[in-house]
């Protein structure tokens, strides 16, 4: 593993890191991607739809940056609207009516932060998510693969499962954010990115993942056949579990409470 | 009656005193100037008229003070209230911040739980206190929130919730991050029960507690006046380099937007909560 925290950050924001897209195309066989929440638009941060994994259908979908100039301004740099999590639930409710697991891929500064987004209820959006994740009937593993930026990553990570790629972060706030917040000096955010604990490391040994992935031969063709296999053995798991929604609803009751006394 | 009589102006006072005699003012008793009407009124006044200024500005509130304004004489029990966060980042200052705070504010957390009559009907109450690191939420006001939510499964009680929030507590990390998650995850359970939840957004109510609980209630209420969002609007400013339009993210804008049902000033708000805790009912003592 690699580098001081803010290295991380930096790495885990590199452009030329795989996308969610490419993490669908090369696990799953046969994707197709569905558009639009059904309520106002389609948002092109956001990508969905259903796929295979190893013949089995999944539902997938993933937070996408993009790659080029181009494209990353067309997603807008992962950075979601309300109608990308809006989309993402009208899938994962769907899969839930099916039966299929949910597997999604998270990469994002954060919720667009715009006027646009507020009208349109950033944070009403966000909390219906996590609302409904909490008792969905079907296995949900999240894979944080880039950065996981506060409630805009958390939105399409309460799940069984949360793991993250051994560069990942994820935090409640940037460290730029939380430096110029509290420091009133954004220039600290290496100092920031060491307090908050974001690591994937910090992140597992706080409970929040069960689950670092291995970034070694990244891109190819044995990076993402170890994943899908990974997950095809958790779903198998995940799938035979009768508390599943139990079992969910523990894991994150449990989460902070050790951080809490009572005097 | 009427539910609009609810909201009708319980004293001259609020109406905005422009019937009332000129008031005898004693020299030298203690004022605070309004920032929406730029008037000086006693304190005193401002006091007796649960902190809301004649021209309808609604100041900032302490927990207890709203308790004791919304719930009935005596029937607040209080819950959780030896929970208190420890540092478990060892997040530089926190701890000194949170002994200053706690010292500054009298409370451990930046919200107060429990069990209370309002006009009668009992319900599960949970205040957010703006004076604790501007009610932010870390593991310990997910803890009492989560709890107080089942609580209320086990005796069927509705959740009535007033939020004043900057997001979450960044000092936590994750942790903090993660109560987004576990008070949803409660509020689910109570509502898959049946049982009612009533937000009301007061000013501040931002971030994640917008991200989560805020916005999942059965019936969103808010104050005149209060900011309600999710993104800082200086941050939105900032990012966008667009100047923002007019009122945003007042609650009155949320509500044109279709994200509160309606906005229910304080005078008003126990007759109010009191009818909707009637109207529900049947369903509380399922």
């Amino acid at each position: 593993m690699s580098g001081a925290p803010y290295e991380r950050v930096k790495l885990a924001r590199d452009s030329k890191r795989p996308t969610g897209l490419d993490y669908i195309k090369n696990i799953f066989s046969g994707f197709m991607e569905f558009h639009g929440d059904r309520r106002y638009a389609d948002d092109p941060a956001v990508v969905g739809g259903i796929a295979r994994l190893n013949g089995r259908p999944v539902t997938v979908i993933a937070i996408e940056k993009g790659h080029t100039a181009k494209e990353r301004a067309w997603r807008n740099f992962g950075m979601p609207q309300p109608e990308g999590y809006r989309k993402a639930l009208r899938l994962m409710k769907q899969a839930e009516k099916f039966g299929r697991p949910v597997v999604c891929f998270v990469d994002t500064a954060g919720a667009y932060c715009g006027v646009d987004a507020e009208e349109r209820g950033q944070g009403e959006a966000i909390a219906e998510n996590l609302l409904e994740m909490s008792t969905l009937c079907v296995p949900i593993i999240s894979v944080l693969i880039g950065e996981g930026g506060s409630g805009g990553a958390l939105a399409l990570a309460v799940a069984d499962r949360v793991w993250m790629m051994q560069n990942a972060v994820y935090s409640v706030i940037s460290p730029e954010g939380c430096a110029s917040i509290l420091w009133k000096d954004s220039g600290k955010a290496a100092e920031a990115a060491l307090s908050l604990k974001l690591t994937a490391e910090d992140a597992k040994s706080l409970g929040v993942i069960e689950r670092i992935l291995s970034e070694n031969d990244i891109g190819k063709k044995v990076f993402y056949d170890r994943i899908r296999a990974l997950l095809e053995e958790e779903l198998r798991e995940l799938s035979k579990d009768v508390e599943l929604t139990q079992n969910r609803y523990d894991r994150f009751r449990n989460l902070g409470v050790s951080a809490v006394s009572k005097e | 009656m009427a539910l609009l009589n609810f909201l009708k102006p319980k004293n001259q006072l609020e109406e905005g005193g422009r019937s009332s005699a000129p008031v005898q003012r004693d020299a030298g008793e203690p004022e605070k100037k309004c920032p929406n009407c730029h008037k000086d009124i006693q304190l005193s006044r401002l006091w007796a008229n649960d902190l809301v200024c004649p021209c309808g500005y609604h100041f900032r509130m302490k927990a207890r003070q709203r308790i004791q304004m919304i719930a009935d004489k005596g029937s607040f029990h209080e819950l959780y209230s030896d929970m208190k966060a420890e540092n478990p980042l060892n997040f530089p200052g926190y701890h000194d911040k949170m002994e200053t705070v706690r010292a500054a504010s009298g409370e451990k957390e930046a919200v107060v739980c429990g069990t209370a009559a309002i006009g009668k009907q009992k319900c599960c109450l949970f205040v957010m206190e703006s004076y604790f690191m501007m009610g932010s939420m870390g593991s310990a006001v997910g803890e009492k929130i989560t709890a107080l939510f089942e609580y209320a499964v086990e005796r069927h009680l509705p959740v009535i919730g007033f939020t004043v929030s900057g997001g979450a507590r960044m000092q936590e990390g994750l942790l903090s991050l993660m109560q987004m998650a576990k008070t949803s995850a409660a509020v689910k359970r109570h509502s898959d029960d049946g049982l009612l939840y009533i937000a009301v957004l007061t000013d501040p109510t931002t971030g994640g507690v917008t991200a989560s609980f805020a916005m999942e209630a059965d019936i969103i209420l808010a104050e005149p006046g209060a900011t309600v969002g999710f993104a800082g609007a200086r941050v939105i400013e900032q990012t966008t380099k667009k100047s923002l339009p007019k009122g945003f993210q007042k609650s009155e804008f949320v509500q044109e937007h279709g994200f509160i049902d309606s906005i229910v000033p304080r005078s008003g708000q126990k007759n109010y909560l009191t009818e909707l805790l009637k109207m529900h009912d049947g369903r509380a003592t399922v």
